[in-house]
């Protein structure tokens, strides 16, 4: 999609034009440990999942007093929490829903992440502070429908992901309400909330947080004819799939920020911290060196280099650019090995001894070619040398989980740094 | 006691007529640029017979609005709707509030079903979308016989149940068989296939054979057995349950009229003489059973079914 320069959303400093209206970088967040580390490495705003009425039941789900936390840590770096309560509830649902949102209210969320008018209603009548955001389970891609939701009062919408950009602009156009839109993860190959699968397969509600990924599975094709059923594959295709490539626009960011889309969202609840933080880093980079100078902006590849390090499925802009073709999904495969794996996480550095007290996160050992990366430092790669314990102890490989090694850095590093390793 | 609606699909102008006869009350139909998964095809041409015909033996007819719309289409609306309205139709059956929006301002006395399929799982939320302006709420089908006749207590609309047929467990927009044939280099192959909707997938995990068909909505996958609680409408009859759908899609216009016909024989009887309907419901089934095409097993869809999350 064509980059159109927006004046609205820009102002002159000094004869240069500079993007003053920066989208929010929305990332998600299992737990309190990836809610600090997406902060910390650069989001705007964090989206988590309480103990009920969220859609990841298997993810790591927030009590109130880890929201409070989590909302004191964001405040200090000036971010906001949003808590996903986007599931189409049953009437067994509806007790005990004034007294959650109470407590989202009291836990001091800024938002909350809806699709079921009865969340959006009750939230409106007991957490009159909290902000209403329509969940893309309610699969909105069309401007008269984004007019209602801002009559019905609703701060932003989040848009389906079958929306594409020349859409994405005519909403933006046509309506005043905040628009947030998703940039990069894993995506439902269904209309969200229009999929019940896992209720047929699994006897598991879809749409309550039971999703159990029917649609990543394998199935044969057949149609069925006068003299029976008959086979559309042959013995060396792949089964039927439908599986999509995950949606990486990063090469679309300068197009999004000139529409003026407020709020850039990355999938991923489930996912660690190491892909949080690489996600966001990049994302927070590109959305930063765009906005500072878009004129003399320049796409680079090492920001697409450093997102394949964590990419555990190959990736695609999916309907940003229109229909998305047959190339964006995968058959016969089920995804990849990201290309680095995450080894350490920096605890602390001894500026005079150049030492690293770190956090092991995967197997390690001496010889072995490393790369540190996070907010404070440009990215760098060293050999590791002598690795000790925390005793003084020489060993001969770091193989324990969480074990805390030291060795030396050739240059300094910070606390919630990272270490990673190419895989072979 | 009230007798609920019985609501069928026509697949084409000329089934109106017998399924009128076989006891139908009220029809949906409509064309796929607007609505979703119907059983067949209905121009603007068509829909104004079908009006004619249904009002003619004193039934109603719906059109289906409710696709989920782009831009492009969204800005059609204002012109369906109006012909909609024109044609006589006695509602229109929605999803997406867009059409709430253009129904509005081109056809405000228009009565509007609420139908969403899979998102219509509780009251409150059945009463969120009659207070801005839908008659009915057409019920998820994930929903268990207790939940909806709680939702039926509990509603100020019109409360439609689908009691009969195949159901829709997905929509993508993606063309997923024309990629997957395009994946095998048969380009072709869709084409040819498209119009046919006589394909399966098969998931040997669970011995389940699920129909999938793509059309202008997008690709569709529907489940694997027919819904039939014709040996189970006592209690939804007793709840005040307005509207009992019968969905023809994928089967054939004589098998839809057959089962019009022994729905329209159970209602009646549930209603006038409750007792002798228990009493013989399973004759009831085994009707349907003997006319069952061999490929689509029956069973009652989530109606007795715990799901967990």
């Amino acid at each position: 999609m064509t980059v159109t320069v927006n004046d609205a959303i820009s102002t002159i400093v000094n004869g240069k034009r500079v993007i003053t209206k920066k989208p929010e970088l929305l990332a998600p967040a299992g737990t309190l440990e990836k809610l600090k580390i997406a902060v910390h490495y650069g989001a705007d705003a964090v989206y988590i999942g309480g103990q009920e009425y969220g859609l990841r039941s298997n993810a790591g789900n927030f009590t109130f007093e880890e929201m409070k936390e989590g909302v004191e840590f964001a405040k200090q770096y000036g971010a906001k929490i949003y808590v996903t309560t986007n599931i189409y509830a049953h009437n067994e649902n509806i007790d005990g829903l004034e007294d959650y949102l109470r407590g989202l209210e009291e836990a001091g969320v800024a938002g909350i992440i809806v699709a079921d008018p009865l969340i959006i209603e009750t939230c409106r009548k007991v957490a009159p502070n909290v902000e209403v955001h329509l969940s893309t389970q309610q699969s909105l891609s069309n401007w008269r429908a984004v007019q209602y939701w801002k009559e019905e009062g609703l701060h932003r919408v989040v848009l389906a992901r079958e929306t594409t950009g020349e859409e994405m602009r005519k909403i933006k156009e046509k309506v005043d309400i905040e628009i947030e839109t998703f940039i990069h993860g894993a995506m439902c190959i269904a209309y969200s909330g229009r999929c019940v699968l896992s209720n047929h397969m699994t006897a598991r509600d879809s749409n309550r947080g039971g999703c159990c990924q029917s649609c990543r599975w394998d199935y044969d094709l057949y149609s069925l004819e006068e003299n029976g059923e008959q086979a559309l594959f042959s013995e060396e295709d792949a089964p039927f799939a439908m599986s999509p490539k995950d949606l990486r626009l990063v090469e679309s960011l300068p197009s999004m920020i000139e529409m003026g889309i407020d709020s850039l969202k990355i999938e991923g609840r489930m996912k660690s911290i190491h892909y949080i933080a690489t996600v966001v880093s990049v994302y927070r980079k590109v959305i930063d060196s765009y906005c500072a100078d878009p004129e003399s902006f320049e796409f680079k590849q090492e920001w697409l280099d450093e997102l394949e390090k964590c990419a555990n499925r190959p990736a695609a802009p999916a309907f940003f650019e229109g229909m998305p073709s047959a190339d964006e999904q995968l058959f016969g495969v089920h995804g990849k090995k990201a290309s680095h794996d995450f080894v350490g996480l920096v605890l602390d550095y001894d500026n005079e001894t150049g030492m690293v007290t770190l956090q092991q996160r995967n197997f390690f050992r001496p010889g072995d070619e490393v790369e540190f990366f996070g907010p404070e430092i440009e990215g760098f790669t060293q050999k590791v040398e002598t690795i000790w314990d925390e005793k003084g102890n020489e060993l001969d490989a770091a193989r324990h989980p969480l074990q805390v090694v030291r060795f030396k850095v050739e240059q300094p590093v910070y606390p919630n740094n990272m270490m990673r390793k190419e895989l072979a | 006691m009230k007798k609920p609606e019985l609501l069928v699909t026509p697949h084409r102008v000329e089934d109106l007529l017998p399924l009128s006869e076989a006891g139908a009350d009220a029809f949906v139909v409509g064309e796929q640029r607007y609505g979703l998964r119907l059983a067949g095809e209905f121009n603007r041409e068509d829909v104004k017979k079908a009006v004619e015909l249904a009002h003619s033996k004193g039934k109603k007819l719906y059109v289906a609005v409710n696709a989920i719309f782009h831009n492009d289409k969204a800005e059609e609306l204002d012109d369906y709707i109006a012909f909609v309205q024109d044609a006589g139709a006695d509602a229109i059956i929605f999803g997406d509030p867009a059409v709430l929006m253009a129904a509005r301002s081109v056809a405000p006395n228009m009565p509007l079903h609420w139908s969403t399929e899979t998102t219509a799982t509780n009251y409150f939320t059945c009463n969120y979308w009659g207070k801005r302006g839908a008659v009915r709420a057409v019920l998820s089908r994930e929903l268990s016989m207790e939940a909806v006749i709680e939702i039926t207590e509990q509603a100020e609309v019109a409360i439609e149940v689908q009691v009969h047929g195949m159901t829709c467990m997905f929509q993508s927009k993606r063309p997923l068989l024309g990629h997957y044939f395009e994946y095998q280099g048969k380009v072709m192959e869709i084409e040819n296939r498209k119009e046919a909707k006589n394909m399966l997938l098969h998931d040997p995990e669970r011995n389940n054979k699920y129909p999938i068909f793509e059309d202008e909505n997008g690709t569709h996958i529907m489940s694997p057995n027919d819904i039939c609680i014709i040996d189970e409408l006592g209690e939804l009859v007793e709840a005040g349950v307005d509207s009992f759908k019968v969905d023809g899609i994928l089967h054939s216009p004589e098998y839809l009229v057959e089962v019009t016909r022994l729905y329209r024989q159970a209602i009646n009887l549930c209603a006038e003489n409750p007792e002798e309907y228990e009493d013989t419901k399973e004759e009831w089934l085994e009707r349907i059973e003997a006319i069952q095409p061999a490929h689509r097993p029956l069973d009652t869809g989530f109606f007795f079914k715990e799901t967990v999350y």
